[in-house]
């Protein structure tokens, strides 16, 4: 542990004096060196790259570093803005620099972004998505005490692969009025999330995973991610002796209707792209919507972008009145990856006491705080 | 008719809390055309797994209820290559056809009988109506939705193809053809039923073209039905807003897919798939099953125990007498099934009870007008 932070620390340091001169962009938080300094004492600090993003990201970002400041995480965020206009090393806003960031620090965390309107070029989430590899999108659902929905026992983790699927992006008009568009499953791609799924299983304690799919229509695609995933489990229990996680199989419309009648029959599950888009946004809506939901991103590499999924709600930007809540456990999910779990745990039992505690909620969730009071209630908890 | 609403108001008025059912307080009467209380031939296709079991709960209360259908009975599995030509010819015949589930074996190169059926007989219409039943409890009230699916395209086209080892495509097809005559009969079934808002179900901003084209024709078909609401939502988000809100949708028009997910959905959050009512239709035929999950024949312990819940098939063919135009027969089968479910003393286990299939098929007869 205390190597890798070590190795980790040496490698952005001296890529960061490598490129310090050739780019202005990537500039230490004067706000957080303090804390850095302080830290540096006891163990260097790792640094991240941060996307406050638009409309109500900067505040929440704001909320997400004043409590990691108090929790004293050994963080240093190197913060990153979409650009005024299309980089054309990326085709999108977003400026190589920024993707620089991401694969140097190797964690990050994004708030919303909104895409501008226009042609020519890529969409800010596919951008990152494509450069960075972003393969598998892990979103842990669980219900938050206090915090009352229909549902009050979600506690699972979809797991979604991210790159291929129905999200190809091929399609064409074989003739006037009939179009195809082509769903690619590759055996690469499946085995890639199945192996995560079933690490991430093992990382967290979890005892089951669920490959969720469509095989009895589509035989063939959803077949062979199924079969990669059986060859998967199958070389694991061999490779460990004993199987300590169960594997299952469920048809998705069969999956729906279980989630929405008793989600506490699930714990892991993993999805090819369209499935698992409609799984974690229904998963999401079980436990109180996307202002609840925490996400990460996992890209070859071990790279890792922790995001909230929401909009951007350019409506209350500005006002001190967003909920920061998905991009601080977006954040803990940043954390866990970078095993810093006591921190976590800190952050992540802060964060729901103030929710159950219900003195201090924003008005998404029924309450009347500002953002910072919410902050500043999350940090008397810690 | 008059002779009859008189009992019945005054025993409504001797008890002002009983429930009043649709059927009873009736003040026109249906005027059949001469001769259209022959019997009619309807295919039944028993099926797999619960299927018999549900199947026959209809032919019992048919029976009680001296319904003017009669059935012919075929033996069909899911591990049949095809469903037999005989069953495909007498459905042609009759056009009316009951089916209890049939199972779609993974994997093995079968495919599913129930899409054959669908695809032989154009059955481009599924429909599923998701409705919280009175006295039920469940997560959300207030749910009343209608799927309208599209059946014969998209991602069940059946188009796939290894290109190289390791990377295999399957094509989803939308055509214009389909998706127009799809969201005529959505549109169609609102205006005709009285429904205000018909949902377009879409992934267009990931499918530009694909789900473009079925938005497009949905578009077309609303801009004739000036008086039916028309909005379009993404299927995550629509996922995400039936857990949470359900009481916004209406009528739903889907492609394949999504309708399948979202039905799902549906059916879980007003009860589950063991209550909701539906069936496929196409321009000349008609087939009724369970509604959600055809393919589900549930699992060895309900079969053993006989303990399936028969509920959704015989709200499926009260849809089917209606469909035959037999209202009244179609009025006294639902009340009789709203009545027991009602009353909750025999629910099966999937409703929080413990009653066996039999037990809630002698409720219903005994509850019938």
């Amino acid at each position: 542990m205390a190597s890798q932070l070590l190795r980790r620390a040496i490698g952005s340091r001296s890529t960061q004096f490598f490129s310090g001169s050739a780019n202005p962009c990537p500039t230490l938080l004067s706000s957080s060196s303090p804390v850095a300094r302080f830290f540096s004492s006891t163990s260097t600090p790792i640094t991240a790259t941060l996307f406050p993003g638009d409309g109500i990201g900067p505040e929440i970002a704001e909320s997400v570093k004043q409590i990691f400041r108090e929790a004293e995480v050994p963080i240093e965020w190197e913060e990153h803005y979409v650009g005024e206009q299309i980089d054309p090393r990326t085709q999108s806003f977003l400026t190589w620099e920024s993707l620089e960031s991401v694969r140097r620090n190797k964690v990050g965390l994004k708030g919303p972004m909104a895409t501008p309107i226009g042609k020519g070029h890529r969409s800010l989430n596919l951008t990152l998505r494509k450069e960075l590899n972003l393969y598998a999108n892990v979103r842990p659902c669980y219900s938050l005490p206090g915090y009352k929905t229909r549902y009050d026992d979600v506690d699972l983790i979809t797991i979604r692969e991210n790159t291929e699927g129905e999200y190809s992006g091929l399609e064409h008009q074989v003739v006037r009025g009939v179009v195809e568009s082509l769903k690619i499953i590759t055996r690469q791609a499946s085995l890639r999330v199945a192996e995560y799924a079933f690490h991430y299983a093992k990382a967290h304690g979890r005892e089951r995973v669920s490959a969720i799919h469509k095989a009895n229509i589509m035989q063939k695609t959803d077949g062979l991610f199924l079969k990669v995933h059986q060859l998967s489990i199958v070389a694991r229990e061999v490779a460990e002796k004993y199987p300590d996680i169960k594997y299952e199989e469920v048809v998705i419309d069969n999956c729906c209707m279980m989630l929405v009648k008793n989600p506490a029959l699930f714990d892991v599950l993993v999805m090819p792209n369209l499935y698992g888009d409609i799984i974690s946004d229904l998963c999401a809506g079980l436990i109180g919507g996307l202002g609840l939901t925490p996400s990460c991103n996992i890209g070859e590499g071990g790279i890792a972008l922790a995001e909230a999924v929401h909009g951007s709600a350019p409506d209350i930007a500005g006002k001190n009145l967003a909920n920061p809540t998905a991009l601080l456990l977006s954040a803990v999910t940043m954390l866990r990856h970078l095993e810093l779990h006591d921190k976590a745990d800190r952050i992540q039992d802060a964060i729901l006491n103030t929710i159950a505690e219900g003195k201090y909620r924003t008005a998404d969730l029924g309450g009347k705080s500002t953002t910072t009071d919410f902050t500043k209630a999350i940090c008397d908890h810690l | 008719m008059a002779r009859r609403s008189v009992p019945i108001l005054r025993h409504l008025l001797t008890k002002p809390n009983a429930p009043a059912f649709a059927a009873q307080t009736r003040s026109v009467t249906y005027m059949p055309r001469p001769g259209d209380g022959a019997p009619r031939a309807v295919t039944l296709i028993p099926g797999d797994g619960i299927g018999p079991l549900v199947t026959n709960a209809v032919e019992q209360v048919m029976d009680a209820m001296h319904a003017p259908v009669y059935f012919e009975k075929y033996e069909v599995t899911g591990d049949m290559p095809r469903v037999p030509e005989e069953v495909i010819e007498s459905i042609r015949k009759n056009k009316v056809c009951l089916k209890g589930g049939l199972a779609t074996p993974m994997g093995g190169g079968v495919s599913s009988l129930n899409m054959q059926l669908r695809r032989e007989l154009d059955l481009y219409a599924s429909l599923v109506n998701c409705f919280n039943l009175r006295g039920l409890q469940t997560k959300h009230d207030n749910v009343d939705i209608v799927v309208i699916r599209e059946n014969t395209e998209g991602e069940y086209s059946g188009l796939e193809h290894e290109v190289i080892p390791g990377v295999v495509e399957s094509l989803k097809v939308i055509t214009k053809f389909c998706s127009e005559r799809i969201a005529k009969y959505a549109f169609e079934y609102a205006y005709l039923n009285n429904r205000k808002k018909v949902t377009a179900v879409h992934k267009a901003n990931i499918m530009k073209l694909a789900d473009g084209l079925f938005l497009e024709s949905c578009r077309e078909v609303a801009s004739k039905y000036p008086g039916i609401t028309y909005n379009e939502v993404i299927v995550d988000n629509c996922c995400m807003q039936l857990v949470s809100k359900p009481e916004q949708f209406d009528v739903m028009v889907t492609p394949n897919l999504y309708g399948n997910l979202v039905a799902n959905t549906a059916a879980g959050i007003a009860g589950g798939t063991g209550v909701m009512p539906g069936g496929n239709v196409g321009a000349e035929h008609a087939v009724f099953e369970q509604g959600a999950s055809a393919g589900n024949v549930g699992n060895q312990k309900i079969l053993e125990k006989k303990k399936a819940n028969p509920v959704a098939l015989l709200l499926s063919s009260a849809m089917m007498l209606r469909h035959l135009q037999f209202p009244s027969f179609s009025d006294r089968l639902e009340t009789a099934v709203e009545r027991v479910i009602l009353e909750g003393k025999f629910r099966t286990k999937d409703l929080g009870g413990h009653s066996s299939t039999q037990e809630v098929v002698d409720a219903v007869i005994a509850a019938l007008d």
